[in-house]
């Protein structure tokens, strides 16, 4: 087993390296899911288990304040996602399936690219596009940003789960008489299924989470969640935000595994 | 071949050409109706693009095909009734066998029902009726292999292509199923064009063979005019094994061609059209045609020494040193080593052949 010797792990420090990047990045996280069940008004001083920082969120005096944030959010979060994911199929089906064209590198750097761009950057340059075509901010302003950003996030996992899909496939439906559609949505839609729910739910997640562009796009007096929680927390922070951060956290952790699983079960086997 | 009712395909100097790449050169060549064709060839002979271009997936650079007497240049695949059985099957992975096998009939406007039922009886012709709820993944390689023809047969198409379609499966099976595949054909009544390079397979299912090479077509016969009666080196090497010995014609003389050959042997046999007196060409002689013995037996034998025998099971392969010429390659049945001598290595003997064993190749 000469292998084992260039294994990594036996590398001196390996465990305490891989320790210490695993504390600081989810040691924030447990501590606020901890502390969002404390029974203090303190943020620090422990007092015992309790619920009532959750019921604060739902009935406490900012509740109308989060409901209708988080409202928008869902509505944004869900149009959005599914705008883009519906954009991200057909770009990717006309960049996977479409041949050889002249742009096509060109093509994919574009949808790519927003997810190498600062986001500040998308932010400002949104903002100003939306001013100088004169669009009045607000709710319609954040959801088109948002199905924007959510193209190459959803684009990933669809254009690769179609480069997995043999395009015998798509011929064998042609050559037993089923017309162009038809192959497309008996046979190649249903295979890419998979990549197009884990590209919609990543979209989702990316939509629900968002906070720099939304901020610089949205009306005034018109929030998503993450801004409210923002708007509440300059106002000094209280374990409630505690309670509706660790809500938003278990949203996206079940995405993202749902995501994860979906992407990796495989219809073709 | 004067009766055009009963061509089934005709390929009329078709040409294909990818940008700077000829990859089929001027092919002209008529499938009868009812008839097992095999396209043989090496890779990138062009065999599997001619293929394509008849069920509509490339494109004709020049030159046209007619089925049964139509152009179907301006039919995309969808419009042929021609179907493929594809080299990796390309079974729908997320339909049942049943519904893989009934999708050609209700794209073709069968309703539902009736395709299944009829898919239930072709999934009963190919042995499969036990397994129409399964998914293609749960099936072995034969099996795949066998929906993938009934989804094909399904529709009944005019015409059915197989691109090398038994080249994933093992030795057994692909022999079981050659003569499967064979059966089929003859009951069905459809015409069959089947492509693959293998060419014991091309010889053993075919009505008549194209053997291809480099984008021409070489050869087109049955399988024992192609094995025995090759036209030129590339046949003769690609089809069987043989005895490939450059010889020089010294006299033609009613019907037969007097050979020399390196070591001052001499072989006589039969003339072929297009070879001159004085021609340096290749003369080709099967293994099993030729036998050893203690003397000479017949007109043409040659002396030579034994170098090495070696045992392939049904047959015994000998290698012949002929002295100052080149190893002759002997096959011996391994049934008939009573009536022929297996010999000793190093021992002398002669290697004997019947007049016409020999056969002279164009270039």
């Amino acid at each position: 087993m000469t292998s084992k010797q260039f294994d990594i792990k036996t590398y001196t420090g390996f465990k305490g390296i891989t320790l210490l990047c695993l504390v600081i990045l989810y040691a924030p996280l447990v501590v606020v899911t901890i502390y969002s069940f404390n029974a203090s008004q303190s943020l620090t001083n422990w007092e015992g288990v309790s619920l009532r920082w959750y019921a604060d969120v739902f009935t406490g005096p900012e509740s109308a304040k989060f409901k209708t944030a988080a409202k928008n959010s869902f509505i944004i979060a869900i149009i959005a996602a599914t705008t883009a994911t519906t954009i991200a199929t057909l770009a990717a089906t006309g960049m996977v399936r479409g041949g050889k064209f002249r742009f096509r590198t060109v093509s994919f750097g574009l949808i790519s690219l927003p997810l190498m761009v600062p986001e500040i950057v998308l932010a400002v340059a949104t903002l100003i596009f939306f001013n100088s075509i004169g669009f009045e901010r607000g709710l319609l302003t954040i959801l088109l940003a948002h199905i924007a950003f959510c193209i190459p996030f959803a684009y990933l996992p669809i254009s690769a789960r179609m480069q997995g899909i043999e395009d015998s496939y798509e011929q064998a439906a042609l050559d037993l008489y089923a017309t162009k559609r038809q192959a497309f949505t008996k046979i190649l839609l249903p295979l890419m299924m998979p990549g197009i729910i884990s590209g919609f739910l990543l979209a989702f997640i990316v939509s629900l989470d968002d906070f720099i562009i939304t901020n610089f796009v949205k009306g005034a007096g018109v929030e998503t969640l993450p801004t409210a929680i923002f708007g509440s927390v300059k106002q000094g922070i209280k374990p409630n935000i505690m309670a509706i951060s660790t809500m938003l956290l278990s949203v996206s952790i079940v995405m993202v595994t749902i995501s994860y699983f979906v992407s990796k079960s495989d219809n073709t086997k | 071949m004067s009766d055009t009712e009963n061509i089934a395909i005709d390929v009329r100097d078709a040409v294909k050409r990818y940008g700077d790449f000829t990859a089929l050169k001027k092919i002209s060549l008529s499938i009868m109706d009812n008839e097992f064709f095999t396209l043989l060839g090496p890779s990138g002979c062009g065999k599997t693009t001619l293929l394509r271009m008849i069920a509509g997936f490339e494109a004709v650079t020049e030159g046209a095909i007619y089925l049964y007497g139509d152009e179907i240049e301006n039919l995309p695949p969808n419009k042929r009734p021609v179907n493929t059985v594809f080299q990796n099957y390309a079974l729908f992975p997320h339909m049942n066998i049943l519904d893989n096998v009934a999708f050609g009939l209700e794209m073709r406007g069968t309703s539902k029902s009736d395709a299944r039922k009829k898919a239930g009886e072709m999934l009963e012709l190919v042995q499969l009726g036990q397994f129409s709820a399964r998914k293609p993944s749960q099936l072995s390689g034969g099996q795949q292999q066998r929906v993938a023809l009934a989804r094909a047969l399904a529709p009944q198409p005019k015409v059915l292509l197989l691109d090398e379609p038994l080249s994933a499966l093992d030795l057994k099976l692909r022999k079981a199923m050659q003569l499967e595949l064979k059966h089929l054909q003859r009951e069905t009544g459809i015409t069959f064009i089947f492509v693959t390079h293998d060419q014991e397979e091309a010889l053993t299912m075919s009505d008549r063979i194209a053997v291809m090479s480099a984008g021409e077509m070489q050869q087109l016969g049955a399988p024992t005019d192609i094995y025995e009666r090759p036209h030129n080196m590339f046949v003769a090497d690609f089809i069987g094994e043989t005895n490939l010995l450059e010889v020089s014609v010294d006299g033609i003389e009613s019907g037969r061609a007097t050979c020399h050959l390196g070591g001052g042997h001499e072989l006589t046999c039969n003339a072929v059209e297009g070879i001159g007196l004085g021609s340096k060409v290749h003369m080709s002689i099967r293994p099993e045609r030729l036998y050893m013995s203690d003397t000479p037996v017949e007109s043409e034998s040659l002396k030579g020494r034994i170098k090495e025998n070696i045992f392939v099971g049904t047959d015994i392969t000998t290698i012949v040193d002929l002295q100052d010429g080149p190893d002759f390659i002997v096959r011996t049945s391994n049934s008939d080593r009573g009536n022929k001598r297996i010999f000793e290595p190093g021992s002398e003997m002669y290697v004997n052949m019947e007049l016409g064993a020999g056969r002279l190749l164009v270039d």
